[in-house]
C-alpha cells in the first residue's frame, strides 16, 4: 500500500451510501493547495489571494475529518459537510449533496407543460412562485404568447410577497441556528400572515401551482387590496422590532461580522448570486439590470452589503424585505383591470362555467388537460431574480406536448460552492452561522 | 388494607394504563426535515399552531433522544441508509409519522431518484396525506398517534413490522425496473 | 479572432429558426433562438471561444447542462454543425454588457469528453459534476470528477433518454382490517 493509498484509506469517509473522499493531503501539497481553499473548491491563481493565508505546515495525523449532516438540525435540510478540522478551526470543507434528489428533471420530461409547474414548484419549496413564474416565462418564449398585463402586474405581487414570506423564514432560521430563538418565533408569526393571503388566493399554503403558462390560475380573491395593505402595513413596524433585537444586539454582530467572509471576484468567479453576491458589494440584480415582467416601471433599490460577511448577508435580506414592500405597494396602485389570463385558446382551458354549457368547451377542456398544448420546437433560457438569486430554466421543446428537456439552474446549487471558501480558517462554531447564511433550500440544490 | 395509614391522596390505576398515558403525552420527535414538509413542521412547531399544546414542542437533534419520527418530505434513494440509521439510534419504543405523500408513496415522483414510500426502509405508524399536509393534518396525525399509543399494546415489540436492527428482506423489490434497491438497506416491510 | 465583436443588439424575436448563420462569434456560428444569441462551436474551438468570450466581458458563468438528443435528433443546427447525441449547453452572463449569450457544443455519445471550464470559471465545479453524473459527459481538467447527486455505487446516468424513468407501478393493498 502506496502512502497515497493509505491516506486515502483514513479519509475516505465509510459511509453506507458510498464513498465520498477528500482528497489526500499528500496528493495537494504546495502547488496544488495554493488552488485549492477548501477541498472543493480550486480557484485559479489569478483570483486566490496570497499563499501566506494557507497553513501549508498542516500535519494530516493532527487534523480530524467530521461529517455534518445530512441529518443535523442546522445545515437547513440535508445537506452533508466534510470539514477537516485542525482543533477547532476549519481546514477544508467539502459539501456532500445528493440527499435530496428528486429526478425533477427527469419527472419534468413526462409531464405536460400545463402539469409542469406542480414539478417546479415543489423545487425551491421557500420560494415556489418563483419556481412556476421562470418555468412559465420559458414556456411563454417558446410559445411567443403575450400575457396579459394584469397577470403580470399579479405575478409581481405574488413574487415580491413570496420574497418577503421566504426571506422572513430565513431569519427566522438564522436567528435560531445562532441562538437568538425568540427570532424563531416571530418569524413564522410574519410567514404566516403571507401564507394566509397565499391560501386565500391560490388554494394551498406552499406548492400553489398558481402561475401557469398563459398567466395565472386564477384571479385575485375580492378584498385582495386590503390584505396586501394589511400586510404591507404589519411589516415595516415590525421589522424595525427585529432591526432593533438582531442589529442592536451584541452577542448577533459578534457572531455575524467578519465571519465567513467572501471577496466579490470570488463570488463571482463561483457564480454565486442573490444575497451572497449583493453583500460583498457587487450590485447585480436581474429585477433591475435585466428587467423581466415589469420591474423596469417600478422604483426600487439594489441592496448591497460592503464586508460580504455574515451580517451583511443579513441586513442585505432584511432590507431586501423593505423593498419589497416599496414594490408591492406601487403594484397595488398600478394593477390594471383585465384578463389573468391569456385568451389564447390554443393553451388556455375555457372558464368553468362555459364547460357545463358547451359540449365544445368540454371537450377542448378535456382535451387541454389530458394531451396538453404543442409548443413549438426551439429552446430557450430565462431567468428571474429568486430570494435566493438566479433561478434560471432551460427548456428544450421538440414540438410536443412535453418538454424535451427541463434544466433548472437553481441558485442555491452554485451558491453552495462559497462555503469550502467562507469557512475556511474560520471556527467550527461559525460553521453553522456561515451555512445558515448561504440560505440553501436543498429541494433546488438536488433537484 | 394498610392504605388507611397513608395521609395523602393516591390514586389506583392499571401499570399499563399508566405507562400508556404517560407515553402519550410525552413524545419528543427527533428532527428529520427532509423537504417541503419540513417547512410546515417548522410552522407547526412555531407559534401559530403550537405544537407544545401536545407537549412535543422539544424537537431533538438527536436520534437517540427521540422517540417519535416525522419523515417530513420525499425519501430519495440517497437519503433511504440514512433514515434508517436514524430509526435504528432511536431507543424503544419509538413511533414513525410519515408525513406528506412523497414519504407515504413516492407522490407525484414516480422516479428513479424517489424510494416510492418509506414503509419499504422503515415501520410507519401514521400517515398524513397531502403535499405538503398542513399544520392541522400534522397535528391531526399526532393526535392520531397519541391515541394509538394510549390505546396500543405497551410492549410491543415490532419484529413483524421490520423494525429489527438486522431484518432483511431476501426477496427483491418488485418493478425496480433497471433500478437496484441499495443493498446495504436491510427493508422490511409492514404487513 | 478575439477581436471580432458580436452584434451589439438583438435582432427582432420570433427568428427561432437561425439557418441564417452567416454571423460567427471567435470563429462559432451565431444563431438566434427567441432572441437569445447562441454560439456553436465545436469541441475543439470550445475552450478558446470561453476564453475569448471571457475576456470580451462575460465574467459570470450562470449554467452549464447537457442535452441528450437521442430521441430529437433532426433538431435545428446552423449549417455546418453536425449533430451529435449529447450537446453541452453553457450559459455566459455579462455583468458590464447586460448581456447574455449560450454556447451548444455537440459532443459525440461515443466519446463524451469535453474540456472542462473549471480553470476560468471555479463555479462550473459542481455544474460539471452534476452533468456528468446525469449525462455521463466527461470533463477534462476538472479536479474532482465524481458524482454528485446520485450515491457513488449507482449505475448509469439518469438523464440519458435511453435511462428508463423507474417507475414502480403502483400496488393497491387492501387495509389490514375492514372497517
Amino acid at each position: 500500500m502506496t502512502t497515497h493509498d493509505q491516506d486515502t484509506a483514513a479519509l475516505a469517509a465509510e459511509t453506507s451510501e458510498g464513498v465520498q473522499e477528500m482528497a489526500p493531503r499528500s496528493a495537494t501539497e504546495s502547488a496544488e493547495l495554493l488552488l485549492e481553499q477548501g477541498a472543493v473548491l480550486r480557484l485559479p491563481e489569478g483570483v486566490t489571494v496570497d499563499p501566506g493565508d494557507f497553513n501549508v505546515e498542516v500535519n494530516p495525523d493532527e487534523t480530524m475529518i467530521i461529517n455534518m449532516g445530512p441529518q443535523h438540525p442546522s445545515t437547513h435540510g440535508v445537506l452533508r459537510l466534510m470539514m477537516e478540522l485542525d482543533g477547532e478551526t476549519v481546514l477544508r470543507t467539502k459539501p456532500v449533496i445528493g440527499y435530496l434528489h428528486t429526478g425533477m428533471e427527469k419527472t419534468g420530461e413526462e409531464l405536460t407543460y400545463l402539469q409542469g409547474g406542480t414539478n417546479v414548484t415543489r423545487m425551491d419549496y421557500l420560494a415556489p412562485l418563483h419556481n412556476e413564474l421562470v418555468f412559465s416565462l420559458a414556456v411563454e418564449a417558446l410559445l411567443a404568447l403575450e400575457v396579459p398585463e394584469r397577470a403580470t402586474w399579479i405575478r409581481m405581487l405574488m413574487s415580491e410577497l413570496n420574497r418577503l414570506s421566504s426571506h422572513v423564514l430565513w431569519m427566522a432560521t438564522n436567528g435560531m441556528d445562532l441562538g437568538a430563538v425568540s427570532m424563531m418565533v416571530y418569524g413564522w408569526r410574519e410567514r404566516e400572515l403571507v401564507l394566509s393571503f397565499f391560501e386565500k388566493a391560490t388554494g394551498l399554503r406552499m406548492n400553489h401551482n398558481y402561475i401557469r403558462p398563459g398567466g395565472v390560475a386564477a384571479d385575485l380573491p375580492p378584498g385582495w387590496e386590503d390584505d396586501v395593505l394589511a400586510i404591507c402595513d404589519a411589516f415595516p413596524p415590525r421589522l424595525a422590532e427585529y432591526d432593533d433585537l438582531l442589529t442592536g444586539q451584541p452577542i448577533f454582530r459578534e457572531r455575524t461580522e467578519g465571519v465567513g467572509v467572501l471577496m466579490p471576484q470570488e463570488a463571482i468567479a463561483l457564480s454565486a448570486s442573490g444575497p451572497i453576491l449583493r453583500s460583498t458589494g457587487v450590485e447585480w440584480d436581474l429585477r433591475r439590470d435585466m428587467p423581466y415582467m415589469f420591474y423596469d416601471q417600478v422604483d426600487f433599490d439594489v441592496i448591497v452589503g460592503t464586508y460580504g460577511d455574515c451580517f451583511d448577508r443579513y441586513a442585505v435580506r432584511l432590507n431586501e424585505m423593505r423593498e419589497s414592500i416599496r414594490i408591492i405597494h406601487q403594484v397595488v396602485e398600478r394593477m390594471p383591470r383585465g384578463d389573468y389570463r391569456s385568451q389564447d385558446k390554443k393553451v388556455t382551458p375555457p372558464p368553468r362555467a362555459r364547460i357545463d354549457e358547451s359540449m365544445e368547451a368540454l371537450i377542448h377542456h378535456f382535451k387541454l388537460f389530458t394531451e396538453g398544448f404543442k409548443v413549438p420546437e426551439g429552446e430557450v433560457y430565462t431567468a428571474v431574480e429568486s430570494p435566493r438569486g438566479e433561478l434560471g430554466c432551460y427548456l428544450v421543446s421538440d414540438g410536443s406536448a412535453k418538454p424535451y428537456r427541463l434544466h433548472i439552474r437553481g441558485p442555491s446549487f452554485a451558491n453552495l460552492q462559497t462555503l469550502p471558501i467562507m469557512l475556511r480558517g474560520g471556527l467550527v462554531a461559525d460553521a453553522v452561522a456561515v451555512i445558515s447564511s448561504v440560505d440553501p433550500i436543498m429541494g433546488e440544490v438536488d433537484r | 388494607m394498610g392504605l388507611e395509614d397513608l395521609n395523602h391522596n393516591f390514586l389506583t390505576a392499571r401499570l399499563e394504563d399508566l405507562v400508556r398515558w404517560a407515553r402519550s403525552h410525552s413524545v419528543w420527535p427527533a428532527t428529520f426535515g427532509l423537504a417541503c414538509c419540513a417547512i410546515e413542521m417548522m410552522a407547526t412547531g412555531a407559534a401559530h399552531f403550537d405544537i407544545s399544546r401536545f407537549g412535543m414542542e422539544i424537537f431533538r437533534g438527536s436520534p437517540r433522544q427521540a422517540d417519535l419520527m416525522i419523515v417530513a418530505g420525499r425519501v430519495s434513494q440517497k437519503m433511504a441508509p440514512v433514515l434508517r440509521q436514524v430509526y435504528d439510534q432511536m431507543m424503544e419504543p419509538k413511533w414513525v409519522i410519515s408525513m406528506g405523500v412523497c414519504a407515504s408513496t413516492g407522490g407525484m415522483f414516480n422516479n428513479y431518484a424517489i424510494v416510492q414510500g418509506v414503509d419499504q426502509v422503515v415501520p410507519v405508524d401514521v400517515y398524513a396525506p397531502g403535499c405538503p399536509p398542513g399544520p392541522e393534518t400534522l397535528l391531526h396525525a399526532i393526535l392520531t398517534l397519541h391515541q394509538q399509543i394510549s390505546t396500543g399494546e405497551i410492549t410491543r415489540r415490532r419484529e413483524e413490522t421490520g423494525a429489527g436492527a438486522e431484518l432483511a428482506l431476501d426477496a427483491p423489490l418488485p418493478g425496480r425496473g433497471v433500478l437496484h434497491a441499495p443493498s446495504h438497506v436491510a427493508v422490511g416491510r409492514p404487513h | 479572432m478575439s477581436d471580432a465583436t458580436p452584434a451589439e443588439a438583438a435582432p427582432g424575436d420570433g427568428d427561432g429558426a437561425g439557418m441564417a448563420a452567416a454571423e460567427e462569434v471567435h470563429g462559432a456560428p451565431v444563431t438566434w433562438s427567441c432572441g437569445q444569441q447562441v454560439l456553436h462551436p465545436t469541441r475543439e474551438q470550445y475552450l478558446d471561444v470561453v476564453k475569448a468570450l471571457k475576456d470580451e466581458g462575460f465574467n459570470f458563468c450562470v449554467d452549464l447542462t447537457v442535452v441528450d438528443y437521442l430521441a430529437h435528433p433532426a433538431r435545428r443546427l446552423p449549417a455546418g454543425v453536425g449533430p451529435e447525441r449529447l450537446e453541452l449547453v453553457v450559459n455566459l452572463l455579462s455583468f458590464e454588457g447586460r448581456r447574455r449569450t449560450r454556447l451548444r457544443v455537440q459532443v459525440p455519445a461515443g466519446d463524451p469528453v469535453v474540456a472542462s471550464l473549471f480553470r476560468l470559471y471555479p463555479g462550473t465545479e459542481a455544474m460539471e459534476r452534476e452533468a456528468f453524473d446525469m449525462m455521463g459527459v466527461r470533463f477534462e481538467g476538472h479536479p474532482d470528477l465524481t458524482r454528485i447527486l446520485m450515491p457513488e455505487d449507482w449505475e448509469g446516468h439518469p438523464l440519458r433518454k435511453d435511462y428508463s424513468v423507474g417507475r414502480v407501478p403502483v400496488q393497491f393493498k387492501h387495509p389490514p382490517e375492514t372497517r
